[in-house]
């Protein structure tokens, strides 16, 4: 079996988000990165638990700068066996998933890994995306993944409840909570992920379709007004009366 | 040329999400001076109420293998409509399925798109759409500059309006592939409004103190037909259900009122919640940083004041 999981680089959830003087650019001084955890904790886990159970390998790959090779390590210390980094600053979900398909298409993957999301621009799109590309079927917002023959077996959330479907390799999926549990690297991990190969690719051409003009904080909120414990019908006649939501 | 919605069905009705996006898709429409469709893929009852919505024609494929959702045959069905009726911008829902077919478009039309827009389009001198970013924490406008567009319109951020009469149901004909994704079942959670379409969520975080206290959140919840919510430490502790969770790592929210009991506020957890219109906090810590992003504040024993506002909400209600 052979999977391909794709990672990416978010700032951390407690990364205080700022931009530049006009608001055309994130601010990225200060900012501590992680891999997003939609595509660590629970994409690549489950899909170093089912080449542990049945054999097989785990490749990761990245569509970014080298600064992100400490990142790709991490994804390596936690078990993938080797890692490929698309070399190219991405700019759009459409600019990922197009360089992705493009090193995906030669390779014979029987399943490739996404995150339900990245947690800097929340667009859920690189997934399906890659699945267009490669004309292959597309199951989003896994919850549950089971392999049997040539076949998966995936819990997907839909909003309201869960749908639990089947579908023949190869296929994309993305993968939401519950799909696995967090892994920490261990020492040994880490060691061994020094001497796993990392190859750097060139990017395909793509003219990027959208870019963000504007930036923009929420407006900082004023002050709480406080209400006495004992008296909620104040409160009850304060949203129905100022806030106007009940 | 035209605005095309693709209007999700649901159990062969429709949701408030789907007006919302007809709505958008006819205000869209009439910033380009183009007609407005709605297309509806499988079987729905009554249709042709969506032009009350603002849809000038509204077509309707009905097919055996649209009978469960396939992205892969959706997409493809959706972008032969798109193309039959000459369509620039396509509109979807923000829905689980919604997300699954934007970018499936987007590479089929060879499209701009924008995941989650939450205002209108400004279409003077281009095209730009605003959508939340940062899981929450900032917002920012995309230009797309692509001659067709695919935009996904959240849940709950224009209103419903109605801004036409009911038309005819048009009977559209294309090819559908066979679909490759086969149902086992669906298990669909009965009862309340799911999280995302939600106007009004009560939540409760660690300081509830144990999943048996639920219960008054509960009647507070249903006092004011509210969807219950809970911060992640809470979902992880098995005290409440995965999709409850709202969050950095869990759901992203944009209610009218935002109830929070004895959740501190966390960075992650505003993330989540923080584009909500109203945000209430009742806490016995008046330093919970929640108090900072609220706009109204309780600082009080959650278990003797939540009691007291659902029969405030029960008088208020029965006045």
């Amino acid at each position: 079996m052979k999977l391909l999981v794709c990672i990416s680089k978010a700032p951390d959830t407690t990364a205080k988000i700022s931009f530049s003087a006009d608001n055309k650019e994130f601010n990225s001084a200060g900012v501590q990165y992680i891999l997003n955890p939609y595509d660590e904790w629970y994409s690549l886990v489950r899909a170093l638990e089912l080449v542990e159970a049945q054999g097989g390998t785990v490749t990761v790959v990245n569509v970014g700068p080298a600064e992100n090779d400490t990142l790709i390590r991490k994804a390596l210390a936690i078990g993938a066996n080797d890692a490929v980094r698309i070399d190219a600053q991405p700019l759009s979900a459409m600019f990922v998933a197009k360089q992705i398909a493009a090193y995906a298409k030669e390779q014979n993957f029987d399943a490739i890994f996404c995150g339900k999301e990245t947690i800097d621009y929340n667009g859920a799109e690189v997934g399906p995306m890659l699945a267009e590309y490669l004309d292959l079927p597309f199951l989003s917002f896994a919850n549950h993944l089971e392999f049997d023959g040539g076949k998966a077996k995936v819990s997907r959330d839909i909003g309201d409840g869960t749908e639990v479907v089947e579908v023949e390799m190869p296929f994309v999926l993305s993968a939401a909570k519950d799909l696995a549990e967090q892994r920490i690297p261990n020492m040994m991990g880490i060691m061994k992920a020094k001497q796993k190969p990392l190859q750097v690719v060139a990017p395909v051409d793509f003219q990027d379709k959208v870019k963000v003009t504007t930036y923009e904080l929420p407006p900082a909120k004023t002050a709480v007004k406080l209400i006495d414990p004992e008296n909620m019908d104040e409160l009850v006649r304060l949203l129905h009366e100022e806030a106007k939501v009940i | 040329m035209s605005v095309l919605i693709y209007v999700e069905s649901n159990k062969g009705g429709f949701k408030k999400t789907a007006f919302e996006a007809v709505t958008y898709g006819r205000k869209t429409a009439d910033a380009l001076g183009v007609p407005c469709v709605a297309l509806v893929l499988g079987a729905a009852e009554n249709a042709g109420s969506l032009g009350s919505y603002g849809a000038s024609r509204v077509l309707q494929v009905q097919d055996a293998g649209l009978e469960n959702f396939d992205s892969q045959v959706y997409a493809n069905v959706i972008a032969q409509a798109a193309e039959s009726v000459g369509a620039q911008v396509v509109v979807l829902s923000q829905t689980a399925n919604g997300k699954a077919l934007l970018g499936r478009l987007a590479v089929r039309l060879d499209a701009g798109s924008v995941s989650g827009a939450i205002a209108l389009p400004d279409t003077k001198g281009g095209f730009r759409v605003r959508k939340s970013v940062f899981s929450g924490k900032a917002f920012a406008e995309y230009e797309l500059g692509t001659e067709k567009k695919v935009i996904s319109l959240a849940g709950n951020s224009i209103p419903v309006e109605q801004l036409g009469s009911p038309v005819a149901v048009e009977a559209l004909s294309v090819d559908v592939p066979a679909p490759k994704v086969r149902l086992v079942e669906i298990k669909r959670i009965e009862g309340d409004i799911p999280l995302p379409e939600a106007e009004l969520v009560v939540s409760g975080g660690r300081g509830m103190k144990g999943p048996e206290n639920w219960g008054i959140l509960e009647d507070l919840g249903k006092a004011l037909g509210a969807t219950l919510a809970c911060s992640r430490p809470v979902a992880d502790s098995d005290w409440r259900p995965h999709h409850e969770h709202v969050g950095q790592t869990g759901g992203v929210i944009r209610p009218n009122l935002y109830i929070a009991v004895g959740i501190s506020g966390a960075i992650q957890h505003l993330a989540g919640v923080n584009n909500s219109k109203v945000i209430v906090v009742i806490n016995k810590d008046p330093e919970a940083p929640f108090f900072k992003a609220a706009d109204y504040g309780v600082v009080g024993d959650l278990f003797e004041v939540v009691p007291r506002l659902t029969e405030a909400v029960k008088k208020f209600k029965a006045s």
